[in-house]
C-alpha cells in the first residue's frame, strides 16, 4: 500500500462535503474582478482618463499598499492592480480550505476512523491539497475567459488568473505545513493565517512607495509579492510561475515528509502542558467563559483596529478619487461638497463593519449552542450553576464585545483619518459616533442568535442565514433598486447615517427589540431540554 | 429531607423525544447509603433518567424526587449536594485536566484538595495535559476525580468506567467501597454486569424504559434459577417430571440442569436419593438474570 492509497476516494469525500462551499466561492470571486472590467471602462473611457487615474488615485500610497504597485494606464493593468486584494482573499480561503479537511478532521476523531480502512498515510493532506488547489485552477481558468471574452489580450488574461490562483496555492501548501507542526486545528489555522498576514505586510511595505521604488526588491520576499510581479496586461513575465510552482513543491514535499513521520493526531511540535490546579480567576461560569472567548476575542479586536486604521487611511484616497473624476465630483457638489464624500464614505464601510461586528456577535452568543452539543454544558450545568448564569457567561461577549470592537474600529479609523487631515479633533468623534451608531443593530442581530438558541436550538444556523440576508440587502440593496420594505428588513438599514439629520428613535426601537428577543430567547432556554443534536 | 426520606424517589416516569418514548412509566427508587446499580444495555433509558434527575431534561409525567427537592425547580441548590460523571467526558481542548477538576469542584461548591491529590495519584492522571490531549480513558479519569473529590453525599455515575482498562476500574471499585463506607449514595448506571455485582446492594434491571425488576442481588436470585452439575451413583430417572426443573442434559450418570430456587429443595432430595459421587451448584449470575430479561429481544435477534 502506498502512502496515497485512497487519495481519490477522499477526494470524492472532500467534493461531497464542499459540494456548495467550493462553487460559491469560486464563482463568487471571480465575479468580482470580472465586473472591475465594465466599471472602470465606463468610469474612465478614454486613454487620458486612465492617464490621469494613474497619475493620481492609481498611485496614491494606500492604493498601492492594498492592492500593489500599477504598472501601465491600459484598461488590464488598471484592473489587474484594483484586484490587489483578492489574491490575500483566496490565499485565506484555501489555507482555512486545507486546515479544515486535514487536522480539523483529526481532531474531531474523524480520519482515524477512515485511518483503519484501505488509506495510505499521506492521502488525507494529498486530497485536500489537491481539490483545494484544483479549485484555484478552476477559478483562474473563470478568470482568463471572463476577461478574454471581454475583450482583454489573452495572454495578460491568463497570467491575471495565474496570479490569483498561484496565492490560493502558495497559502494551502503552507497550510498543508501548518496542519502537520501543531496538535489542534486552532494553532494550524492560527499560523495558516498569520503567514499570509505576514507576507501581506512585507507586500505592502515594498509597495508602498510605488513600482520600482527603492524598497520594490522586498516584494520578492512575499509569495504575494511574485504574484503581483508577473505583471499580467504589461510583458507578462511568465517565469515568476517556475518560482511560485518551485516554491509550492518545496511546502509539499516538506508537508509530507513531516506527515509521514509523526503519528496520527499529535503534531510535530510537543504540546505544550498546562496547570496542574486551576487559577483563582477560573472558579466559575464566568471565569470560564473568559478563558474560552477572550482570545477570539482579542484576535476580533486586532482585526478591528486594522481594518479601521486602513478605513481611516483610505478616506483621504477617496477624496482624491472623487476630485479627479468630473462627474463623481459633481454628484458629490450637489451633496454637500468634500465633507460630503468622506460622511458617505464613513456612512458606507461603517455599516460594512456593522455587519462583520454583527458576525462576530453570532459567534459569540451561539458558542452557547457549541458548548451544549459538545457536552462540555452539561457537567457544568450538573453543578451549582444555574442556566441563566451559564448563559450571561457567554452573552456578555455577544454584548460588550461588538461596543468594544466598535469602538476600536471607530477609533483606529477616526485616528487615522484626523491625523492625515491635520483634524484629530473634529474628524475623531464624528468616525467614532458613526461606529458606534451601529451597535443597536448589532446587538439584534445577536438577540435573534439567542432567540434561536432558547426557542428553536436546532436551527440555530438560520442566525448565519440571517447575517447573510442583512449583508447582501446592505452591500448591494441600493444598487438592486430593491423595494424600501425589503431593505427595511435589515436592522442596519435604520441606523442613522453620519452627516445626516441624527435621530435616536430608531436606535430605541432597535434596543427594545433586541431586548424582547433575547428575554424570549431566556426564558425558551431555562424551559426547554438540553440537546446534543 | 428526613433520615428515611430516600435520596432518589422516582415513580411513574415518562419521557418522549418525538416519537421514541424513551422512558415509559419507569419506577426507581435508591435509598441512603447504598449502592444501587442501575442496569441495562444501551438505549434502555438509563442515562435519560439521570439527565432528568439533574434537571438537564424535563420529565412528561411521573414524579421525581432528588434529595428530597424537586430535580428542576432546585436545580442549584441540589446540585452542591451531588457529583455527576457522564458515560462521556468530553473536556475543553485548551483546558488541562487539573483546570477542569478544580472548575467543577469549585461550582459545585468545594473540593476535598489532599483527596484530589490522592485520587489523580491513585488514578495515575497527568493533571497538566491539555484536554485535547487525553486518550478516552483518561478524559473518564478527569470526571471520576472531579466527582470522587468532591464532599457530595449523591454520586450519579452514568457508565462511568467507559475506556478504563482492568487495572483502573479494580481502582474505582475501591474507591466507590470508599464512598459507601463513608457513607454517601451511589446511582451507578452501567452494563458492566461485573462490576455491578462486585459494588451494588441493590439493582434495577431496566428495559425499554421500564424498570423490570428491582431489588438486593439475593432477592433477585431467589426468583431464579440455580443450576446444577451432579455426578450421580447410577443413572437418573423421574427427574424431569419434577416441578421447576429446567434445560436438563443428561449423559450416562452425569447431569446437568438448572432449577427454580423454590424447588431446589425436592430436586437435591431426589438426587440424594439416587446418590451423589460428585456435585456443584452455581447460584445465577447477574448475567443471568439480566439476560432472562432480555430473552425474547435475543431471540428476536436470532441469538
Amino acid at each position: 500500500m502506498s502512502a496515497l492509497t485512497g487519495t481519490g476516494g477522499l477526494i470524492r469525500l472532500i467534493l461531497r462535503r464542499d459540494r456548495f462551499l467550493l462553487p460559491t466561492w469560486v464563482i463568487w470571486i471571480a465575479v468580482v474582478p470580472l465586473g472591475f472590467v465594465g466599471a472602470t471602462e465606463s468610469l474612465y473611457p478614454q486613454a487620458a482618463d486612465r492617464l490621469q487615474y494613474a497619475r493620481t488615485t492609481g498611485n496614491n500610497p494606500t492604493f498601492l499598499a492594498l492592492y500593489g504597485p500599477l504598472y501601465d494606464t491600459d484598461l488590464g493593468s488598471i484592473i489587474a492592480q484594483r484586484s490587489g486584494f483578492i489574491p490575500v482573499v483566496i490565499g485565506l480561503i484555501s489555507a482555512l480550505t486545507v486546515v479544515r479537511h486535514t487536522r480539523t478532521e483529526e481532531e474531531a476523531g474523524r480520519r482515524e476512523l477512515l485511518g483503519a480502512t484501505v488509506l495510505g498515510r499521506g492521502a488525507g493532506l494529498a486530497a485536500a491539497l489537491i481539490v483545494t488547489m484544483a479549485a484555484n485552477l478552476v477559478f483562474a481558468a473563470l478568470l482568463t475567459a471572463g476577461m478574454t471574452a471581454q475583450g482583454l489580450p489573452f495572454a495578460g488574461s491568463l497570467a491575471f488568473g495565474l496570479q490569483m490562483a498561484a496565492a490560493g496555492c502558495v497559502f494551502a501548501a503552507v497550510a498543508g505545513v501548518t496542519a502537520q507542526l501543531s496538535e489542534g486545528a486552532g494553532a494550524a489555522r492560527g499560523t495558516a493565517l498569520a503567514a499570509v498576514g505576514v507576507a501581506f505586510v512585507i507586500r505592502m511595505a515594498a509597495d508602498v512607495g510605488g513600482a520600482g521604488n527603492s524598497l520594490s526588491w522586498l516584494g520578492w520576499a512575499s509569495p504575494l509579492g511574485w504574484t503581483n510581479r508577473m505583471r499580467a496586461y504589461d510583458g507578462e513575465r511568465w517565469w515568476t510561475l517556475a518560482l511560485v510552482a518551485a516554491f509550492i513543491a518545496a511546502l509539499v514535499a516538506a508537508a509530507g515528509a513531516l506527515s509521514e513521520r509523526r503519528d496520527l493526531g499529535v503534531g510535530v511540535l510537543p504540546p505544550r502542558l498546562g496547570a496542574a490546579e486551576a487559577p483563582r480567576r477560573l472558579s466559575g461560569p464566568f471565569g470560564l467563559g473568559w478563558r474560552l472567548q477572550s482570545r477570539s476575542l482579542y484576535g476580533w479586536l486586532a482585526g478591528f483596529v486594522a481594518l479601521g486604521v486602513v478605513y481611516g487611511a483610505v478616506a483621504g484616497g477617496v477624496e482624491d478619487m472623487v476630485r479627479d473624476n468630473p462627474d463623481l465630483r459633481e454628484i458629490f457638489a450637489r451633496i454637500g461638497g468634500s465633507s460630503a464624500i468622506t460622511d458617505a464614505y464613513f456612512a458606507s464601510v461603517m455599516s460594512i463593519l456593522g455587519i462583520i461586528v454583527a458576525a462576530y456577535a453570532v459567534s459569540a452568543t451561539l458558542r452557547l449552542r457549541t458548548e451544549e452539543t459538545g457536552q462540555r454544558a452539561e457537567p457544568l450545568l450538573a453543578t451549582a450553576t444555574g442556566r441563566l448564569r451559564w448563559a450571561s457567561s457567554h452573552l456578555v461577549f455577544a454584548l460588550l464585545g461588538p461596543a468594544a470592537a466598535l469602538a476600536a474600529a471607530g477609533t483606529a479609523a477616526g485616528l487615522a483619518h484626523g491625523l492625515d487631515k491635520g483634524d484629530v479633533g473634529g474628524v475623531l468623534p464624528r468616525v467614532l459616533g458613526a461606529a458606534m451608531a451601529q451597535l443597536p443593530a448589532v446587538w439584534l442581530v445577536g438577540a435573534i442568535a439567542l432567540a434561536l438558541f432558547g426557542l428553536a436550538p436546532r436551527f440555530t444556523a438560520a442566525a448565519w442565514a440571517a447575517v447573510g440576508v442583512f449583508a447582501l440587502i446592505t452591500l448591494f440593496g441600493a444598487s438592486l433598486n430593491l423595494d424600501e420594505r425589503v431593505l427595511d428588513v435589515s436592522p442596519f438599514t435604520h441606523v442613522p447615517k453620519i452627516g445626516q439629520d441624527f435621530t435616536v428613535t430608531p436606535l430605541v426601537w432597535l434596543v427594545a427589540l433586541a431586548a424582547v428577543l433575547s428575554a424570549a430567547g431566556m426564558a425558551g432556554f431555562r424551559r426547554r431540554d438540553l440537546s446534543a443534536h | 429531607m428526613t433520615a428515611n426520606t430516600p435520596p432518589i424517589s422516582v415513580s411513574g416516569l415518562v419521557k418522549t423525544f418525538g416519537r421514541t418514548r424513551a422512558l415509559d412509566g419507569l419506577d426507581l427508587t435508591v435509598q441512603a447509603g447504598e449502592v444501587h446499580g442501575f442496569l441495562g444495555p444501551n438505549g434502555s433509558g438509563k442515562s435519560t433518567t439521570i439527565r432528568i434527575l439533574l434537571g438537564l431534561l424535563r420529565a412528561d409525567a411521573g414524579t421525581v424526587r432528588l434529595l428530597g427537592g424537586d430535580p428542576r425547580r432546585d436545580a442549584t441548590e441540589l446540585h452542591r449536594r451531588l457529583a455527576y460523571v457522564p458515560g462521556d467526558v468530553t473536556l475543553w481542548p485548551n483546558l488541562s485536566g487539573g483546570e477542569v477538576i478544580d472548575l467543577l469542584g469549585r461550582m459545585r461548591g468545594g473540593l476535598d484538595r489532599r483527596r484530589k491529590a490522592e485520587l489523580l495519584d491513585r488514578f495515575e492522571l497527568d493533571p497538566r495535559k491539555k484536554g485535547r490531549a487525553y486518550s478516552k480513558g483518561n478524559r473518564q479519569k478527569v470526571g471520576l476525580v472531579a466527582a470522587l473529590a468532591s464532599d457530595a453525599e449523591l454520586l450519579l455515575l452514568d457508565e462511568p468506567t467507559s475506556g478504563l482498562d482492568p487495572l483502573m476500574e479494580e481502582i474505582f471499585q475501591e474507591c466507590v467501597r470508599e464512598e459507601r463506607r463513608a457513607g454517601r449514595t451511589v446511582l451507578l448506571s452501567s452494563h458492566i454486569l461485573s462490576e455491578v455485582e462486585a459494588l451494588c446492594d441493590r439493582v434495577t434491571i431496566i428495559r425499554k424504559g421500564v424498570a423490570v425488576e428491582s431489588g438486593t442481588l439475593a432477592e433477585l436470585r431467589h426468583l431464579t434459577r440455580t443450576s446444577i452439575d451432579a455426578e450421580l451413583a447410577a443413572p437418573p430417572d423421574g427427574l424431569a417430571t419434577l416441578p421447576g426443573v429446567h434445560d436438563m442434559q443428561i449423559d450416562g450418570t452425569t447431569i446437568k440442569f438448572e432449577v427454580d430456587t423454590p424447588q431446589l429443595d425436592a430436586a437435591l432430595r431426589r438426587l440424594t436419593e439416587i446418590g451423589v459421587r460428585s456435585l456443584i451448584s452455581r447460584p445465577p449470575t447477574l448475567e443471568e438474570l439480566f439476560l432472562r430479561h432480555y430473552k425474547d429481544e435475543l431471540q428476536e435477534a436470532g441469538l
